[in-house]
C-alpha cells in the first residue's frame, strides 16, 4: 500500500465520511418526504372534509362524498382477526418447537417455518382465493352458519369471501413470522433457569408458564407488536379475499375492504383529483397508524433492554 | 401454593403437549397446503412457451410471460443498483464512523421505522414524486419504489455484520496508515463479506416478490419491455391482474407466475443461508 501524504488521506476520508452520512441521512429523509407528500396530496380532501373523513362511511366516488370509516373498520377488524389466531398459534408452535419437539424435527420444521416467512403476499392471496374461500364457502361457512347462526357475526350468504377469510388469511401470512420470534425469545431463556424448575418436578407445561413465558414476556410482546405491523399495512393478500365492499357490518361473512385494499383496488382507477386526494388520505391515514406503531413499539423495547440491563 | 395431584398435572402436561403438537400440524399443514397448490397448479402452467412468448387475449389460449418475466428481472435490478450501494454506505456509517453519533441513532430508528411501513405506502409515495411529474407509469418509478424498500433492510444487516467485524482488524488496517475508507472497504468489507452478501441477496429475494409497491409506479403491460420509461409488464402485478379476471386462461397463467415467483424467493433465501454459513470467516 502506498503511503498516503495527510492531505490526500483526509480528503479520501472526509469525502467518504459525507458520502455514508448522506446515505444513512437518506432513510430519514425519505420518511420525512413520504409525510410532506402524503399530506401535501391529500390536502384537497383534508379541507373538504375534515375529521368527518375518518368517521363518515359514505364512499360514492360518482356523488364526491368519500369518508373511510370503513376502511379503517375493516383494517382494524381483519387484524384483530388474524392477530386472535395467529397469537396463540405462533406461541404453541415455538414452545413445541424449543420445548417439546426432537431436536431433529425442530431444526427441520424451523427452517422450514423461516423459508415460509419468506413466501411474498400474493401467492397467500391467490391460495386464498381460489383454494381457501371455496372451502369456506362450502364447509366452514354454512357449519358455522347452521351452528352459531344466532349469533350476528356468522350470519349472512356463505360466499366464501369476506372479512373472516381475510382475516384467516392474514393470519397464517403472519403465523411463520411470529413463530420464528417467539421461538428465538423462548431460546434465549438460560437452561439453568429452566433445569432449577424441572428439578423441583415441575412439568413441561409448569415449567413454560411459569418460568419461560413470564421471562421472556417482554420479548413475545415486541413478537406481536412485529406481527401486527405486517398484518395491518398488509395488502395484496387481503384485496383478493376481503370482498373489497364499502361496508361494515358485524358478519365475519359479509364482504368488506380494509385501507391498503381499497387502495389497491381503487387508486389506477381514480380520475377526479377529489377522489384521488381521499384515496392518498386513506393512506395517510394508513401511515400514521403504523408510524405511531413503530414508535410504540420501539420505545416499548428500548425500556425493556434498560429493565434487562438493571436486573442482570 | 396449592397442592395439587401428581395424576392431574401429569394430565395437564399430555393435553398441552398434544395441544402443542396439533397445532404445530395444523400451522404446518396449511402452509404445506399453499405450497403444494403452488406447486401442482403451477407446474401445469409452465411449459416452453410460458418463458418465451408474450400474453395472449382471453380465448386464444397459449402464450406466455415472457415479457413479465424481464419485466421483473429489469425492475428488481434498478432496485438492487440503487438500493444496495445506498444501503451498504448506509451501513458502512452506522457501523464504522457514525456508530455512537446522534444522526447513527436516529438512522437505527428510522431504519426500523421504514421497514415497517407498509410496501403500498412507499408505492404510493413513489407515484406523487415519480409517475406524477413525469406524467406516466414506468419502470424506473418501480424499480426505485423497490429500492425504497431494500434501502433500512440492507443498512441493517450490513451494520450488524460490520458490527461482528473484531475491532482489532479495524485497528491494524489503520496502524498500517490506511485511510478509513481504504480500510472498510479493503480490509473491513473482505473480512464481513459472507455476511453482506447474505444481506443483500435476502432484501432482494424480499423486493422481487413485492406486489403492492408497483401497482401504482411500474403498472403493467402487455408488451415488450422496450425502454423502462413506460408502464412495465411484471410478474407479480401481472399475477394480480390474471387473477383477477374471469379467463381460465390467465388464471392458470397466473398460477405459472406464482410458481416461478415462489421458487424464485426461495431459492434466493436458501442461497443466502448457505453463503453464510459456508464461509464465515471472522468467527
Amino acid at each position: 500500500m502506498p503511503a498516503a501524504s495527510p492531505s490526500a488521506t483526509s480528503l479520501g476520508d472526509r469525502i467518504f465520511r459525507w458520502v455514508t452520512a448522506i446515505s444513512a441521512a437518506l432513510v430519514l429523509l425519505i420518511i420525512g418526504a413520504i409525510f410532506v407528500e402524503l399530506v401535501r396530496h391529500s390536502s384537497l380532501s383534508l379541507h373538504r372534509f375534515g375529521l368527518d373523513f375518518l368517521t363518515s362511511t359514505r364512499w360514492n366516488p360518482a356523488k364526491g362524498e368519500f369518508g373511510a370509516a370503513s376502511s379503517i373498520f375493516g383494517t382494524l377488524v381483519s387484524t384483530a382477526i388474524a392477530l386472535a389466531i395467529a397469537v396463540p398459534l405462533s406461541l404453541v408452535i415455538a414452545l413445541f418447537l424449543v420445548e417439546l419437539a426432537p431436536p431433529w424435527i425442530s431444526k427441520v420444521v424451523g427452517q422450514a417455518i423461516e423459508l415460509l416467512a419468506a413466501i411474498p403476499s400474493i401467492i397467500y392471496g391467490m391460495w386464498g382465493l381460489f383454494v381457501l374461500a371455496p372451502v369456506m364457502s362450502e364447509y366452514v361457512q354454512p357449519a358455522l352458519g347452521r351452528t352459531l347462526g344466532s349469533l350476528p357475526l356468522f350470519r349472512g350468504p356463505p360466499m366464501g369471501i369476506g372479512m373472516g377469510t381475510a382475516g384467516l388469511i392474514i393470519a397464517l401470512m403472519i403465523l411463520p413470522f411470529i413463530t420464528a420470534v417467539m421461538r428465538d425469545v423462548f431460546r434465549m431463556v438460560p437452561d439453568v433457569v429452566k433445569e432449577s424448575a424441572y428439578g423441583m418436578g415441575a412439568t413441561t407445561w409448569e415449567v413454560t408458564r411459569q418460568v419461560t413465558v413470564p421471562y421472556g414476556i417482554h420479548g413475545l410482546a415486541g413478537a406481536v407488536f412485529l406481527g401486527l405491523g405486517r398484518a395491518i399495512g398488509e395488502t395484496m393478500a387481503v384485496t383478493f379475499v376481503i370482498g373489497n365492499k364499502h361496508h361494515i357490518s358485524a358478519s365475519l361473512f359479509s364482504p368488506g375492504n380494509s385501507i391498503a385494499s381499497t387502495l389497491a383496488n381503487e387508486f389506477t382507477e381514480a380520475s377526479e383529483p377529489l377522489y384521488r386526494s381521499a384515496l392518498v388520505e386513506l393512506g395517510l391515514v394508513l401511515f400514521g397508524i403504523t408510524f405511531l406503531l413503530q414508535i410504540g413499539a420501539h420505545l416499548w423495547l428500548r425500556r425493556l433492554k434498560k429493565k434487562m440491563a438493571v436486573s442482570t | 401454593m396449592k397442592r395439587r395431584s401428581t395424576g392431574r398435572r401429569r394430565l395437564l402436561n399430555s393435553a398441552v403437549t398434544a395441544t402443542a403438537m396439533g397445532a404445530a400440524l395444523l400451522g404446518i399443514g396449511a402452509l404445506t397446503w399453499i405450497l403444494y397448490t403452488v406447486i401442482s397448479r403451477g407446474a401445469a402452467a409452465i411449459n416452453w412457451a410460458f418463458f418465451t412468448e408474450l400474453p395472449t387475449p382471453p380465448g386464444v389460449g397459449g402464450g406466455g410471460l415472457s415479457s413479465a418475466l424481464w419485466g421483473t428481472v429489469y425492475i428488481t435490478g434498478v432496485a438492487a443498483a440503487l438500493g444496495i450501494p445506498l444501503g451498504l454506505l448506509a451501513g458502512v456509517y452506522l457501523a464504522e464512523l457514525g456508530r455512537h453519533s446522534r444522526l447513527g441513532d436516529a438512522v437505527r430508528f428510522g431504519s426500523n421505522v421504514l421497514m415497517g411501513v407498509p410496501s403500498i405506502i412507499v408505492g404510493l409515495f413513489v407515484y406523487t414524486i415519480i409517475v406524477l411529474p413525469t406524467g406516466h407509469f414506468s419502470g424506473w418509478a418501480g424499480g426505485v419504489s423497490l429500492a425504497i424498500i431494500m434501502l433500512p433492510v440492507v443498512a441493517r444487516t450490513s451494520e450488524d455484520m460490520l458490527r461482528m467485524v473484531p475491532d482489532s482488524l479495524r485497528e491494524s488496517a489503520l496502524a498500517l496508515g490506511a485511510p478509513r475508507w481504504r480500510a472498510t472497504f479493503g480490509v473491513i468489507f473482505r473480512a464481513a463479506r459472507a455476511g453482506l452478501i447474505t444481506g443483500v441477496v435476502l432484501a432482494v429475494a424480499r423486493v422481487s416478490g413485492e406486489t403492492a409497491p408497483l401497482l401504482f409506479t411500474a403498472l403493467n403491460s402487455p408488451y415488450t419491455v422496450s425502454s423502462l420509461n413506460e408502464p412495465t409488464a411484471n410478474l407479480t402485478v401481472t399475477i394480480f391482474n390474471y387473477a383477477m379476471s374471469p379467463y381460465q386462461d390467465w388464471q392458470t397463467l397466473a398460477w405459472g407466475a406464482s410458481l416461478i415467483i415462489t421458487v424464485a424467493v426461495l431459492v434466493l433465501t436458501l442461497l443466502s443461508r448457505l453463503a453464510f454459513k459456508e464461509n464465515r470467516t471472522w468467527s
